[in-house]
């Protein structure tokens, strides 16, 4: 592939926590522009790949890359100054912060909060209903409204990448396409990057482009989204587990 | 003493315990850290004003201006260099930290000053803004209740209106997601242990122009701080004053109806039927997860 296309491309990963070794030699890419998914069962890794991409967790070996220079070693703060940006794993929203002052705690790096208001227009437009809530407290928001909001926060960084971590977990069928269809719809907008990390096969498959399978911290199959075989997948999830 | 004057002092008693409560209400609140050292650190910025007062300054006000920020460096290094680093280990060592700092600093007040008691001298404690036969008024605790409830409503202002306040609440929410925004929250641990040793200074020198004090007195009021916090609702700004005014209320109160020897008796007795009734304290929100 065309180098210049890889927004993020990562290269013989190799995460630990103490003696455990969660990812194995990981390597992928993911292409500018497009919204690739990563699809793993249970403890298969996803949240780990995830927050060593931000500089959560520190790899052992293994280097990551952001438009050609690498971000590992970087810390948090330096990683999101450069574009990448995450919906974590539950959401996590201020809960005792407003829905407006989670908005702004997005903003609170020197370049995203100069032009906060403007981001702040665009994301309640994206999202009403946040516009609407925007005075209360994020503690009282449904689940599927926590996951906009933190999609919506990941926006006020001022990304090129979202990573998204299982936003779709414990949400109602129609509000999980809801939630879809704003990615996408971004996605078109702005060529924002997505990187969708998820359990559900068919889901992924249907909302992204190019998708990777990772069993057990390997990255075991990867291809175009409408090429896959769903069955495939699923074998390699049951072979491997 | 008459009832209505006893419930006046309590009242004005009650903003400066509220001030004592603060900055260790602001360190539970958003580190969930009890700091047993908060009484001696107060104590601490009042030796500080005295001394700077007595021989540089020669004016409480500059006095308390340096102490401010002398207090302020102090309570980052404390926060920074000792506290911050076992906060991910637990309450139990950053609770022996603060114990071991409450140890050192009585001890070094001590060899430095001796256990005399000391006082700051000034005008306000000599005089009364309201003398009849009914009710007086003494200048300090007037003094004492305005500038508590000006430095509450302050601290108020920073932590809601002010990016610096708003990260300081996020991090204490949800630290993880308070760094995935780009805030070093352990940074944000330090500047809130600033910001409370800056409210324990003016304390410190409202409670040396008030009362004497000696060495170890910082215990004292640990032991109000953790009343007033208690009481108003762990980490509440204005709950703090609320539980302030309440302990100073049961006091006189108390000293009103039984005899001065049962004040303290009645004041804790009333924080421990508060405690039974409402564990999470009066104003607090109710606790969540
Ligand atoms: N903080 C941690 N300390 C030790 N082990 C961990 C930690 N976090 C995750 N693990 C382990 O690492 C492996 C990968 O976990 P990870 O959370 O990345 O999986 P996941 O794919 O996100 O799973 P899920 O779908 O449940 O979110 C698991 O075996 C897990 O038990
Ligand atoms: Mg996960």
């Amino acid at each position: 592939m065309n180098q210049d296309k890889k927004i993020l491309d990562i290269n013989n990963l190799n995460v630990f926590y103490g003696d455990l070794q969660a990812l194995h030699d990981i390597s992928f890419h993911v292409r500018r522009g497009s919204i690739t998914s990563i699809i793993g069962s249970n403890g298969a890794g996803k949240s780990t790949l995830l927050n060593t991409i931000m500089g959560i967790n520190k790899p052992k070996s293994g280097d990551i890359n952001l438009n050609g220079e690498k971000i590992n070693g970087l810390q948090t703060n330096k990683i999101i100054a450069r574009g990448v940006s995450m919906a974590p794993e539950g959401s996590l929203v201020f809960q005792d912060l407003t829905v407006k002052e989670n908005l702004l705690m997005g903003a609170y790096l020197p370049v995203a909060r100069k032009v906060r208001e403007e981001t702040l227009g665009k994301v309640y437009e994206l999202f009403p209903i946040l516009k609407e809530k925007e005075d209360q407290q994020a503690t009282f928001l449904s689940g599927g409204q926590r996951q906009m909001l933190a999609i919506a926060r990941a926006i006020m960084t001022k990304p090129q990448i979202i990573l998204c971590d299982e936003i779709s977990l414990g949400l109602a069928p129609v509000v999980v396409k809801d939630i879809f269809k704003k990615i996408e719809d971004i996605n078109k907008e702005d060529g924002t990057t997505f990187v969708l990390v998820e359990q559900d096969v068919k889901r992924s498959l249907r909302h992204s482009d190019y998708c990777f399978v990772i069993v057990k911290g390997k990255i075991v199959m990867e291809g175009v989204s409408s090429e896959f075989d769903e069955a495939e997948i699923m074998d390699a999830f049951l072979g491997m587990s | 003493m008459d009832i209505i004057q006893a419930i006046v002092s309590g009242v004005l008693l009650g903003g400066l315990y509220a001030l004592i409560g603060l900055g260790m209400s602001l360190i539970f609140g958003i580190m969930k850290l009890t700091n047993l050292a908060h009484g001696d650190l107060m104590i601490c910025g009042t030796y500080i004003c005295m001394v700077l007062a007595a021989n540089f300054t020669g004016n409480i006000f500059l006095a308390l201006l340096i102490t401010i920020g002398v207090m302020v460096l102090l309570g980052f290094i404390i926060q920074n260099g000792l506290v911050n680093r076992v906060i991910d280990k637990g309450s139990g060592p950053s609770l022996l930290v603060t114990f071991g700092i409450s140890i050192i600093i009585q001890n070094l007040l001590l060899q430095v000053f001796g256990a005399d008691a000391q006082a700051v001298p000034n005008t306000f404690s000599s005089s009364n803004v309201i003398s009849t036969q009914y009710l007086t008024i003494s200048s300090i605790y007037l003094l004492n209740f305005i500038v508590a409830v000006g430095v509450i409503v302050f601290l108020s202002i920073i932590m809601k209106k002010t990016y610096f306040g708003m990260a300081i609440r996020a991090s204490s929410d949800d630290a993880t997601a308070a760094e995935l925004m780009g805030v070093n929250t352990k940074r944000m641990y330090a500047l809130t242990f600033a910001l409370a040793m800056a409210t324990a200074a003016v304390a410190g020198l409202l409670v040396g122009m008030t009362f004497v004090f000696y060495p170890s007195t910082g215990t004292n009021y640990l032991i109000i701080a953790f009343g007033v916090v208690v009481i108003g609702g762990l980490g509440s700004l204005m709950g703090t004053l609320v539980g302030g005014i309440i302990l100073g209320l049961a006091q006189l109160l108390g000293g009103y109806f039984f005899g001065t020897g049962w004040q303290l008796v009645v004041a804790y007795i009333v924080l421990l039927v508060i405690l039974a009734l409402r564990p999470q304290g009066l104003l607090s929100k109710a606790v969540r997860k």
